[in-house]
């Protein structure tokens, strides 16, 4: 795509161009990070409420100011999304009502009420009014300086934070009731962290916009999550992803006409899930799928080995050699194992084409057929 | 003047909305014990540990740890959860997660050096698990994630211990290996009290008991009170010690 | 009121209506997350439904979507199969991405016609009367309310030939399992049935207002009514009472019609919420303080019961005893004095602290009560003996 070598290239030219590329790779670094906690603390669902509940707060904002201010709207999303989370607390801490329906209703609720602001600000005669529509589906296009520094400062903050309180973090996430035991104020952290989510949520909504932000926080983290098993590099990798699916999906929007860059940077990430869960060497299907073969193989080929074993002391010279179609009345023996058996160096085939145990295979049989009846 | 007792509590009672789960609980158990609590399913076990340990906030009562405050000594106080309280499948290794053991004393945001490495990496081989220091958890059997708790623990370098169900489902390797490291403690001036899902080896394993059941029915050496009609107070009427180890 | 503002309210009743039926069995069998996800899902099924058909409200573009939704939620299931991400990271993943799929497909193919981004997710209910079915050039009224309509033909059908088997396998899926009422059959069922509901009020009211129409009418009646019927009929009521209201709120302020519905049902959640009797936050609030105190006292009688140690029984030391051993604040432990004295529990003679006989009876019921019966409140023993309750 001519427009998309374009863009790539004008991200180190043209100053516009930069600004966005630089405000999407802080945003994917940021819920890369944060979308990790987000992920192994099982709160993946509160983070799709939070943002649907920021929609109000930001028109409610506008409607206040009258003009658009990244800064405010943040604020704005932030009280609307606090409020929201109380709420949902409050139901199922005073309720019946599940943590999930409770997600729903908040979810549904807060975000209609969004929409009726946003369709009333549609009528006022307010120039400043058409930014409003592009939280819904985020717009990086619309990523202006004071946005990028904004979105670096306060992101940049956060990350310093989790550096701060890795141990403490991390030990929170893994065993809470241990780290109360330890004396550390899991109170505390608790609220600390999943402000700094709420936080990582907001400052994406520009960009990814509010139906589709939870997405982004996951799918960084969840691809990285099958590459590692230490927290650590998990939470680089995911930095990464996310930065990697900001800047590919935003490129790709901006080649293309009408096109928000939410669903195109959504779908960048989670292709890079998807990737991962196939191809990754130590938790990815296909890596799983060799191994099952692989095993399957070697299982077959150590029946086959029995089999001949089985044979092959029944007459006094254990090397004497048998023909093939004694084998295929055996259960166990397949057929397909001769080569290997032969290329290892376990059986011999004879001129005639007759099948012979070897030293090493007598041997290798004993050992099996002894760890067998052990 | 007299040492206190290691562990002192006193009108322990604990409810789950206005439910009584633990009642009125008073236990003193002197240093270098190792004892036993047992109890049917529901007696209130795991609340009893947890409240000792502030996890779960009690209607009423108070904990002493050697004459202090539970809250104030802290540092003197290990404690090793049930194997399933956690996910497992969290990205860590064995030599992280004893690591963990250290974060007590390090205190807020200081990180792990190299003296707490090293302690680690002793407290693994305390436990049979040096070889495995690198293994992501998910990986190690039941009894192999076990004991990486109980080298956890172990580095806390504590002088009371807790323990809920360390030897629930773990093979019987593990359980000779743990049951060694516990009476070693206990030799060691330690005291471990150890929720236990197995009356059969109550004798075997403790020094003293507690029979639990909402109120303590009972509690001391266990050649003194760990009898028929002791069990039958805490299990019920038809229990027997004779069935219990015929099981 | 003019005909087309008629036909939406219609449209309006009929689309709440539809969704609230299912969306009671879903909010009891705690799946509502569910309606979110297979209302995002179908959106790229809807969309390459309308590729083929041109046609926003063919019925086969509602199978086909509906389908899709299905396909999604089996493919959510064997996501978790594989076991490498958890189920709400799953979920969390899959819905959005169809979600985007279709948005895309909308943004790139199908810019001006009829669907667009926002009115997937709130949909259009002005539009709806503008649609309309002719047949043979006799125009019978709006598109939607013809496919609503039938939905919830179908729907009820469906409720009143398998009532029972519903209400059993919501309520006590192992009885239903055992008698032979194969529970995943209704399952599944259920969840077509929420599927093609989704797709068919997708137009009228888009993706995020059809899961605010499932879930939040039937969590409000949950919290009123325990009886599957009634909760039923509630859900369909308070539905209704929303759409209706929604739309003259949305026509006074001229807003959308959508977001207007979902907020009106967002009022009367908070309203139920917060006054319902005895479930609602407000009698929550009161009824827990009250148990704890009560509770407190309880510890304190059995207390007395089973130490009755007369060098404790002066009043400041006993208020000494309750803030060293049992840890009250000063206030809490006069409140308990002096409810166990109200209640005739305790008798304080000269500074001694006595439990009278009612006092030893109470605590002794209930510890009894309370060894024996560890599962139910004991609210007759309380009820017995305390007062001013």
């Amino acid at each position: 795509m001519m427009e998309l070598f374009d863009f790539i290239q004008q991200l180190f030219t043209d100053y516009t161009s930069r600004t966005i590329g630089l405000g999407t790779i802080v945003l994917g670094i940021v819920s890369g990070v944060l979308g990790s906690y987000a992920v192994l603390r099982r709160q993946s669902l509160l983070g799709d409420a939070i943002a649907h509940a920021a929609l109000p707060g930001i028109a409610i904002t506008f409607l206040i100011l009258g003009v658009k201010d990244s800064l405010f709207f943040l604020i704005g999303a932030i009280i609307t999304g606090v409020i929201g989370t109380l709420w949902i607390m409050g139901i199922t801490r005073f309720t019946k009502i599940k943590t999930d329906t409770a997600l729903g209703i908040i979810l549904t609720v807060f975000f209609g009420f969004g929409i009726v602001l946003l369709t009333l600000i549609q009528q006022m005669d307010n120039a400043n009014q058409a930014g409003l529509e592009d939280y819904l589906f985020g717009q990086a296009a619309t990523l202006m300086e004071e946005d990028v520094f904004i979105m670096a400062s306060l992101g940049g903050l956060s990350l310093l934070v989790v550096g701060i309180f890795w141990k403490e973090l991390k030990l929170l996430t893994f065993d809470p009731q241990y780290a109360k035991t330890l004396g550390f104020n899991t109170r505390f952290l608790d609220v600390l962290i999943t402000s700094l989510i709420v936080i990582a949520i907001v400052l994406g909504l520009q960009t990814v916009g509010v139906v589709l932000m939870s997405a982004m926080l996951l799918a960084p983290a969840a691809a990285a999550r099958q590459w590692t098993n230490k927290m650590g590099v998990m939470i680089i990798l995911a930095a990464f992803f996310g930065a990697l699916a900001g800047i590919t999906g935003t490129a790709i929007s901006a080649s293309m006409a009408n096109m928000s860059t939410g669903p195109t940077i959504v779908m960048v990430a989670v292709t890079l899930v998807v990737l991962s869960f196939i191809f990754s060497p130590i938790r990815g299907l296909l890596s799983r799928k060799i191994r099952e073969l692989k095993s399957r193989k070697t299982l077959r080929k150590s029946k086959t080995l029995s089999v001949m074993y089985q044979v092959a002391i029944n007459h006094e010279n254990y090397d004497h050699p048998h023909s093939f179609q004694l084998l295929n009345n055996f259960r166990g023996f397949h057929k397909s194992c001769i080569r290997e058996l032969r290329n290892e160096g376990y059986i011999a085939v004879t001129p005639d084409k007759q099948w012979k145990l070897t030293k090493k295979g007598f041997e290798e049989a004993q050992n099996l057929y002894v760890q067998k009846n052990e | 003047m007299q040492k206190p007792y290691a562990i002192e509590v006193n009108d322990l009672t604990v409810a789950y909305r206005f439910k009584p789960v633990l009642w009125d609980i008073d236990l003193k158990v002197p240093e270098g014990v190792l004892m036993g609590i047992v109890g049917p399913n529901g007696a209130g076990k795991t609340t009893l540990i947890k409240a000792i340990l502030g996890i779960v906030k009690p209607v009423a009562g108070s904990v002493y740890i050697y004459g202090k405050p539970y809250h104030k000594n802290r540092s003197r106080v290990a404690y090793v959860p049930q194997r399933g309280s956690v996910d497992w499948d969290f990205p860590t290794t064995a030599l992280d997660l004893v690591l963990m053991g250290s974060y007590g004393r390090l205190g807020w945001i200081k990180r792990p050096g190299k003296k707490e490495r090293q302690g680690a990496h002793e407290a693994l081989e305390k436990v049979g698990m040096l070889d495995f220091k690198d293994r992501q958890i998910s990986e190690l059997s039941g009894g192999q994630q076990q004991r990486v708790f109980l080298a956890r623990a172990l580095l806390e370098d504590a002088q009371v211990y807790f323990m809920d169900e360390p030897l629930q489902g773990v093979d019987a390797t593990t359980e000779k290996a743990i049951i060694n490291i516990l009476k070693e403690l206990g030799k060691a001036g330690k005291t471990v009290v150890v929720v236990h899902h197995d009356l059969q080896t109550v004798p075997e394993y403790f020094d003293w008991v507690t029979f639990l059941n909402v109120k303590k029915i009972a509690t001391g050496p266990v050649k003194e009170i760990f009898h028929d009609d002791n069990l039958a107070k805490t299990y019920g009427i038809n229990f027997q010690i004779s069935e219990a180890t015929q099981s | 009121m003019s005909a087309p503002q008629i036909e939406i309210q219609i449209i309006a009743v009929v689309v709440s209506t539809a969704c609230a039926i299912p969306g009671t069995f879903l909010v009891l069998r705690k799946m509502a997350m569910i309606s979110d996800a297979i209302s995002h899902s179908i959106l790229p099924g809807i969309v390459v439904g309308f590729f083929i058909t041109q046609n926003i409200s063919s019925p086969i573009l509602v199978l086909f979507a509906a389908l899709t939704g299905l396909l999604t939620v089996l493919l959510v299931e064997s996501v978790n199969k594989t076991g490498l991400v958890k189920e709400d990271t799953a979920i969390g993943l899959v819905f959005p991405a169809m979600f985007s799929i279709g948005v895309i497909l909308i943004s790139r193919f199908a810019g001006d016609v009829h669907l667009d981004t926002h009115a997937v997710l709130v949909g259009e209910l002005a539009f709806a009367p503008f649609d309309r079915l002719t047949v043979n050039g006799n125009d019978l009224g709006p598109k939607s309310l013809w496919v609503m309509g039938s939905i919830l033909l179908l729907t009820l059908i469906l409720l009143f030939a398998f009532y029972k088997e519903l209400k059993l396998s919501t309520f006590d899926a192992q009885l239903a399992a055992s008698l032979g009422f194969t529970p995943v059959v209704i399952h599944y069922g259920l969840m077509t049935m929420t599927s093609i509901t989704a797709v068919g009020a997708f137009d009228a009211v888009g993706a995020i207002l059809v899961v605010a129409l499932m879930i939040v009418p039937a969590s409000a009646a949950y919290l009123i009514t325990k009886s599957l019927k009634k909760m039923l009929l509630l859900s369909v009521g308070l539905g209704i009472t929303a759409a209706v209201s929604g739309y003259w709120a949305a026509h006074w302020v001229n807003a959308s019609i959508g977001g207007s519905m979902a907020t009106m049902l967002g009022i009367i959640f908070f309203l139920v919420f917060m006054f319902a009797p005895s479930t609602g936050m407000i009698s929550v609030l009161m009824r827990r303080r009250r148990q704890k105190l009560e509770f407190a006292m309880l510890t304190f009688l059995l207390h007395l019961k089973n130490h009755q140690q007369k060098a404790d029984s002066i009043e400041e030391q006993m208020v000494e005893h309750l803030t060293g051993h049992f840890r009250w604040s000063r206030s809490k432990a006069g409140k308990v004095l002096q409810m166990a004295e109200k209640n005739d529990m305790i008798r304080i003679d000269n500074d001694v602290v006595d439990l009278t006989e009612k006092g030893e009876q109470f605590a002794g019921e209930a510890m009894h009560y309370i060894i024996t019966n560890k599962n139910t409140e004991p609210e007759n023993i309380w009820n017995k003996f305390i007062m001013f309750r």
